[in-house]
């Protein structure tokens, strides 16, 4: 099969950037966008030139590392799905894809479709966690939690922090994030006693990185490879306002 | 030369008897003590954050942008424990006895006891942690069985387990970064370690993102970068897994244990093209309710649906009946490979067997096949188009697990003074196969446990000196760096025609013919003639664009392959030496007469530590395998 690349290309962070065409030939249905990616590079390389710099790591979905935007999809066409994940059946044969990378203020690009998500790191470090050291811990079955619980409780935790809830907002706010990780600890009895200043905390972290508010269009939903509900926004602001 | 520092006495004692003993240092003391730790997996991350908890002065590289994306993340199935909470007869005995079993008799007793018993603080821990495990409605935790054991002693979080644990212990690392004693660096190579006579004293990275190379000094280093079954090229593994840090400790004198020994996961998808860049691996748990078959006739091209049923081979059940499709891993991959290469195997390249789940569609009805597997046939249909309720998934076997990885001793302390390796980088307790769901188990207990009792005892005796650096380290710094630099650039100037990625391909499809699921003398021979004419073209003809101060993707994938093709070389010398078969490493020429494994523990019970020597070439250490509390059994699953 057969598809014309129009792909950003983009040196650093000060650089304007630009689309830069290429056409491929010889590609299967089966193959997998980075897949795609790795044999335009090669054929980059052997012409003398510079290959386009992307990330992707596990090609399963799971480890949040790749995400581009193909013809203004955040990740893929298809719904809930990673860019790894996607094939390029997804596309027709001859068609033009625009491939770009994730823009949001508080996502640097650092070349090409490589961008910089450690805001995120940094919202984690700012509460997203149970205080618990090593060898703290009670025995585990001690600690009930109902089935359905514990499965709303996966449900959030399932993030995968690939930033397409950012990318696809058009203030590119970080709720979906941010949101998911205070819900998955606050909801669970181990994580309530910091329940107050996690919320606290994370929100402040969040703003001071620059995304933006939450306007509740739903529109990270709808992207998320996981799925994560935007019930969670409004239930963080819950615990936001009255503790 | 080889001591594995087992401590005295009974085998349930040992654990206990080491940490008795262990020596302490004073909180107020430990901050002058600087540790270093490579890699953010489990194994990393959890023995970087508790080494901080407890006071020390740690710093923490990864090559990820993230701490959270390390391959921990991609393991589905779950972590073992013997909890025992399902009454159905588990202890620490028989867990130990399970794991050394399906290492096939060749690890040591006291690092797989210390496993098991470490295994249910582990749940514990991460229940603290908020890792949401499965549970019953009642609120107590779930389980269910993985291959090679008879009892429940899985614990999961749905096809996510290894997520959940990277989270708890991921979390825990970015709140000690957020205080003083620990400093994470992402996007951070490790390619270098620096001895001075014959200590470790620290590491030489290069920053990814600005090509930049600096040295960083450390009284004690932990190497905890996970497995390097990529260089299989196509296996489960994730893009960036490569085998650079232990290569590079190796090559600086740690030795490295039964690289041979890897293991081929009986369900992964098959490759469906030479464009394929990764296999993706299905959970094992699909065996509990599919059946596997090939057509019993070779090229059979009907659609599955087509062949009637005593057209069909049952293989796992005609072979091995008491464990059926439960066979373990090693046992069903090969037993997969022996009829494709019989000329039975299915799909467009004919390397593929069936995973049927009609009858227990039949059986148990749709929905609750949809219950338990739903999102694994959604993957499917991703990944490959196909819907698995109308016809047979096709699955593969793929290399996945690295059973061997730098030698360790009892506490995890390689022969070089003052490294340990934990999680997968290490040879420690799985033997020549390890089983489902505890190698997530083993890099945690590394991690948590076992690391932040072993590197305070050894730190206790060091004068702690890498706070101020000397100038010998100074010295011994500016070389490891130039010597870095003038690897990079070597690569770099070749200026040939083929690429890393390409080099890499080819080194995988060698291994796999070669020296994959089943292995010969004369083919593995051939292997080392090929690998050796690759090693001179690839130093003649890598292309690598670019230059080294620049984000430079070629040129880490370079530096992985260039270690690899060493790294290959070395595994078909071990796997030559081994004239038996034992676990995932099968000698044709040492089989029974029905096809199993044949081990001899007359001249073989011992793990082969090879040392470096340059130029290809490895001199022999064995450390002798001793079993003292259980009886060496042969191994049947029949
Ligand atoms: C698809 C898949 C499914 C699996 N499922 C299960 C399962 O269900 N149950 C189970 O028990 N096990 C499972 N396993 C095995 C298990 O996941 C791994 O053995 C385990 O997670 C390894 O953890 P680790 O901490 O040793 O290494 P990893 O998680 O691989 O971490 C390695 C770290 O080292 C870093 N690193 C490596 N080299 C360098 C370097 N040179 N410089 C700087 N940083 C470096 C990396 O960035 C990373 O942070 C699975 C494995 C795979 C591939
Ligand atoms: S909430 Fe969804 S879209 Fe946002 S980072 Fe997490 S997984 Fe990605
Ligand atoms: S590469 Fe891991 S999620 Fe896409």
């Amino acid at each position: 099969m057969k598809l014309t690349l129009h792909i950003w290309r983009q040196t650093g962070n000060k650089d304007k950037g630009t689309f830069e065409t290429h056409h491929l030939d010889d590609l299967a249905p089966d193959m997998s966008v980075p897949e795609m990616l790795d044999h335009l590079n090669i054929q980059i390389i052997k012409s003398g030139g510079d290959p386009v710099a992307f990330e992707s790591d596990c090609r399963e979905g799971i480890c949040g590392q790749c995400g581009f935007v193909i013809n203004g999809h955040i990740h893929s066409p298809e719904s809930h799905t990673t860019t790894c994940q996607t094939h390029l059946r997804s596309f027709k044969d001859g068609e033009t894809l625009h491939i770009e990378p994730f823009r949001a203020k508080a996502f640097p690009i650092k070349k090409d479709l490589m961008i910089d998500r450690s805001a995120f790191d940094r919202i984690i470090e700012s509460g997203g966690y149970i205080g618990v050291n090593t060898g703290q811990a009670n025995e585990a079955n001690s600690t009930l939690i109902n089935h359905d619980l514990a499965e709303k409780a996966f449900d959030a935790a399932a993030c995968i922090g690939c930033g397409a809830c950012v990318a696809t907002c058009k203030n590119a706010s970080a709720m979906l994030f941010t949101s998911a990780k205070v819900n998955h600890l606050s909801m669970l009895p181990q994580g309530a006693p910091e329940a107050a200043q996690r919320v606290k905390n994370m929100i402040v972290q969040m703003d001071a990185e620059g995304f933006g508010s939450c306007t509740f269009t739903g529109a990270c939903e709808v992207v998320c490879p996981q799925s994560i509900s935007v019930f969670n926004i409004t239930e963080m602001n819950g615990r936001w306002l009255w503790g | 030369m080889l001591n594995s520092r087992i401590p005295a006495g009974p085998l349930e004692d040992k654990w206990t008897n080491y940490k008795n003993k262990a020596k302490l240092i004073n909180p107020a003391n430990r901050r002058r003590y600087k540790i270093i730790v490579v890699g953010t997996g489990l194994a990393g991350a959890s023995s970087a954050a508790s080494f901080a908890e407890l006071g020390f002065n740690v710093e923490v590289f990864t090559f990820h942008d993230s701490a959270r994306r390390a391959h921990s993340v991609a393991a589905q199935g779950g972590v073992n424990a013997a909890k025992d909470y399902q009454n159905d007869g588990d202890s620490v005995w028989r867990m130990f006895y399970d794991t050394l079993k399906g290492g096939d008799f060749r690890a040591r007793e006291a690092n797989v006891y210390r496993l098991a018993e470490c295994s249910m603080e582990l749940i514990d821990q991460a229940v603290a942690q908020g890792v949401p495990f499965a549970r019953e409605y009642s609120g107590y935790l779930s389980n269910r069985s993985f291959g090679g054991v008879q009892v429940s002693r899985t614990f999961y979080a749905r096809g996510q387990t290894g997520q959940q644990l990277l989270l708890g212990a991921y979390q825990a690392l970015m709140r000690q970064n957020a205080q003083d004693n620990l400093t994470l660096h992402t996007r951070h190579e490790m390619l270098d370690v620096i001895t001075i006579d014959g200590k470790v004293k620290g590491i030489t990275v290069r920053n990814l993102d600005t090509g930049d190379i600096t040295s960083h000094a450390c009284d004690a280093l932990v190497i905890a970068s996970g497995g390097y079954g990529k260089i299989y090229y196509l296996s489960t593994l994730a893009m960036n897994c490569n085998a650079t840090a232990i290569w590079r400790a190796h090559a600086k004198g740690a030795l490295m244990a039964a690289p041979s020994w890897t293991q081929f996961h009986p369900t992964s998808l098959p490759q469906l093209g030479d464009h394929q860049s990764k296999l993706t691996l299905m959970s094992e748990s699909l065996r509990n309710d599919g059946r596997i078959w090939v057509p019993k006739k070779a090229k059979d091209t009907r659609n599955p649906n087509e062949i009637p049923e005593n057209e069909r081979d049952y293989y796992l059940e005609r072979r091995y009946p008491a464990f059926g499709n439960l066979a373990p891993r090693d046992i069903s991959s090969r037993a997969a490979k022996e009829r494709i290469d019989a000329g039975c195997g299915v799909g467009p390249m004919k390397n593929a067997v069936y995973l049927d789940f009609k009858h227990a569609v039949e059986r148990l009805g749709k929905e609750v096949i949809a219950q338990r597997y739903g999102n694994l046939f959604t993957m499917y249909q991703k990944i490959t188009g196909m819907d698995a309720y109308q016809e047979p998934m096709m699955i593969a076997p793929a290399a996945h697990f690295s059973m061997g990885g730098l030698w360790v001793d009892y506490r995890l302390m390689s022969n070089l003074h003052g490294l340990f390796v934990l999680g997968e980088a290490n040879f420690s307790d799985h033997g020549a196969n390890r089983l489902g769901a505890n190698s997530l188990l083993q890099a945690c207990v590394d991690g948590y446990f076992i690391a932040p009792r072993t590197v305070m005892d050894f730190l206790a005796e060091e004068t702690p000196e890498a706070l101020n650096a000397s100038d010998s380290f100074e010295q011994a710094a500016k070389a490891s760096k130039d010597e870095v630099e003038k690897k990079l650039n070597a690569l770099l100037n070749i200026k040939g025609t083929t690429t890393a990625e390409e080099f890499h391909k080819q080194l995988g499809r060698i291994l796999y013919t070669k020296c994959g699921l089943s292995r010969n003398g004369k083919d593995m021979a051939a292997a080392k003639s090929e690998l050796l004419e690759l090693q001179q073209t690839f130093y003649k003809d890598l292309l690598v664009p670019g230059t080294e101060k620049d984000i430079n993707f070629e040129l880490e994938k370079a530096f992985r392959v260039a270690d690899y093709l060493e790294m290959a070389l070395l595994i078909v010398e071990d796997a030559l030496q081994r004239q038996e078969s034992c676990g995932a490493h099968f000698r044709e020429e040492y089989q029974t007469p029905d096809g199993e494994a044949l081990r001899n523990d007359n001249d073989f019970c011992y793990v082969s530590a090879w040392e470096y020597l340059g130029n290809n070439k490895y001199q022999l250490h064995k450390e002798h395998l001793n079993f003292e509390f259980v009886e060496l059994q042969t191994r049947s699953y029949k």
